[in-house]
């Protein structure tokens, strides 16, 4: 009882140990050759349709409610010619990244999870293993860095929908200045920013793409087995990338330092 | 020519249930072997041992000197080139056509033009029945039609051992029939080590040159069929013949009072040893041996009616 307890307990440990050796794993075959271009761009084109139309959505709202939140505010202050810096500042640094790590777990990773999960339990990756192909290097690299690719178009598109967004309600609903809000973009805003938001993301779509492969290749027990490994893909991996948002946030913060208008 | 596959002191078990154990026995090369054993016995599993898709606790599985169980990956990966594998459900790539998934480990595995991989590919739909469905998708085909389609899948790189998972599983009669019948016409053309793991009696009792049996975690016996087909061990004896009286219960095996009711039972005579089945192209197997020889060098009366043509393939009762 008390040893059941104990592997009870350190469960949790030992599938965080095993997913990390699958991520070494994918990392070592990276590097295989012959890449596997077809599957890349498959993956790449299948991601990406499952996942424009829905980020394009969300971002509106995004940019929206950030515009409307930051310009109520703002215009207490008297600032109001930093309404579009700071919208810039908050949807490229935090909102692009997050709203496409929302979308590429929920979206794309559940669907790789499902996939992945389907071919194990009919016996598919049993058989690509005996066929003398690792599964890893055919199945797994290619939707790791379709994700990855797809997450930083993501990125860029959630900036650009959502910053439109913020411009539309902004000038629209709040009476805001056009010229003000395009004018003061590189008011608090820097480059740097654009950089650490396509970081998040390229981070994020690893995670996402492993953390769902990982699971999907190791659904057992049928049907029921695929249907719990993406639920737990997509809650892993949500949890995971605020955990990792905050961390890559605060380190960021630390070394590059805010501008002062 | 066949490779010999050399099982020593195999032991499995998942968590703390042992699914077999000392499992020592060497599948001789070039010759068609059968896996019995009751539903749950491990059967599965040792065949994933042997491919090295599951590490066993102990033991060694040697294959032309190197040991699956212990090689690093990247040789796995190599001597698994050797092998072709029929799984239960034939496990074809469900994206991907018929034509597509036979010809995906040619595509793979070696630089054949697409004419020489469609000229390869043809020949083992023919082999298997399956001209004509070559643009099915796996979905859009029978259960047995996949099966067939993961054998020629299996056979395009030419192993030198195939590996069978519950071959007449799903099937009616007639296809098991005509699947026996064309394993046994495989072996004689390519030489190949075949290894079935089945609970079907009639495949048991007619294909294969060897037997074993594995039976409350450990394997009762392996050896030639005639040594298990007159056999008077009970195990052998109650499984071979599909009988309810022996050690064999419904969930495990029986207790000792359920042994001891069936104490005074008088077991039904063995059946007579049926003829093996022969390539049908009548040229006899490499490694096929003449009908009671094994029983007259080992001085073992077969039961009476054994070896004459035309007998009832019926066992039990």
């Amino acid at each position: 009882m008390a040893s059941l307890t104990a592997s009870r307990v350190l469960q949790p440990i030992g599938t965080s140990g095993k997913l990390f050796a699958f991520f070494l794993d994918v990392c070592r075959q990276l590097f295989r050759r012959p890449f596997q271009l077809r599957e890349f761009i498959q993956q790449a084109w299948f991601i990406a349709s499952v996942t424009i139309v829905p980020t394009a959505l969300v971002a509106i709202p995004f940019g929206a409610v950030i515009a409307l939140q930051v310009g109520g505010l703002i215009k207490q202050f008297g600032a109001q010619s930093f309404t579009g810096s700071a919208s810039v500042l908050a949807v490229v640094q935090q909102a692009a990244p997050i709203g496409t790590a929302l979308l590429i777990a929920g979206a794309g990773g559940s669907a790789i999870a499902a996939d992945l999960g389907a071919r194990k339990i009919r016996e598919e990756l049993d058989a690509m293993m005996v066929l003398g192909i690792d599964p890893i290097q055919r199945l797994v690299v290619p939707r790791v860095l379709a994700c990855m690719l797809i997450a930083v178009f993501l990125n860029g598109m959630v900036s650009v929908v959502g910053v439109a967004g913020g411009y539309v309600f902004n000038v629209g609903l709040q009476g805001g200045t056009p010229g003000a809000y395009i004018a003061s973009f590189t008011a608090l805003a820097q480059l740097p920013d654009l950089w650490v938001g396509m970081l998040k993301a390229l981070i994020f779509g690893l995670l996402a793409a492993i953390v769902a492969s990982y699971m999907g290749m190791n659904a057992g027990g049928g049907p029921k087995g695929v249907g719990d490994a993406v639920n737990q893909s997509v809650v892993i991996t949500f949890v995971l990338l605020f955990i990792v948002n905050f961390v890559v946030s605060a380190i960021y913060l630390q070394i590059v330092p805010p501008k002062t208008g | 020519m066949g490779v010999e596959i050399d099982i020593r002191n195999l032991t499995k078990s998942f968590g703390n249930q042992l699914i077999w154990g000392d499992v020592t026995l060497t599948v001789p090369a070039g010759e068609i072997c059968v896996m019995l054993g009751p539903s749950g016995t491990g059967k599965s599993v040792l065949l994933k041992t042997i491919i090295g898709l599951l590490k066993p606790d102990r033991g060694e599985v040697v294959i032309e000197g190197v040991d699956i169980a212990s090689c690093p990956e990247r040789e796995l990966y190599e001597i698994r080139k050797l092998f072709g594998v029929l799984f239960q459900d034939g496990a074809m790539f469900g994206s991907m056509n018929l034509y597509d998934n036979i010809a995906f480990p040619l595509r793979e595995h070696t630089k054949k033009s697409e004419s020489e991989i469609r000229e390869i590919v043809m020949e083992k739909l023919d082999l298997t029945g399956l001209l004509g469905t070559e643009d099915k998708l796996p979905g859009e085909i029978s259960g047995g039609m996949r099966k067939r389609a993961g054998l020629a899948r299996a056979l395009v790189l030419d192993p030198e051992i195939v590996l069978f998972d519950e071959p007449d599983s799903g099937l009616d009669p007639v296809r098991t029939s005509f699947l026996n019948q064309l394993i046994v016409d495989l072996n004689a053309q390519i030489d190949a080590t075949f290894l079935i793991v089945t609970h079907d009696i009639n495949t048991a009792r007619t294909v294969p040159d060897n037997i074993g049996l594995l039976y409350h975690k450990h394997l009762a016996m392996f050896g030639p069929r005639e040594m298990l087909l007159s056999s008077e061990e009970p195990v052998v004896r109650q499984f071979l013949n599909a009988q309810v009286v022996g050690p064999i219960g419904m969930s495990e095996e029986k207790d000792a009072d359920e042994l001891e009711a069936e104490k005074d039972m008088e077991l039904p005579p063995l059946p007579p040893i049926p003829l093996q089945l022969e390539p049908s192209n009548g040229q006899p197997r490499r490694s096929q041996r003449e009908p009671g020889a094994w029983c007259e060098e080992n001085g073992v009366t077969p039961p009476p009616g054994s070896f004459e043509e035309n007998m009832t393939m019926t066992t039990g009762s």
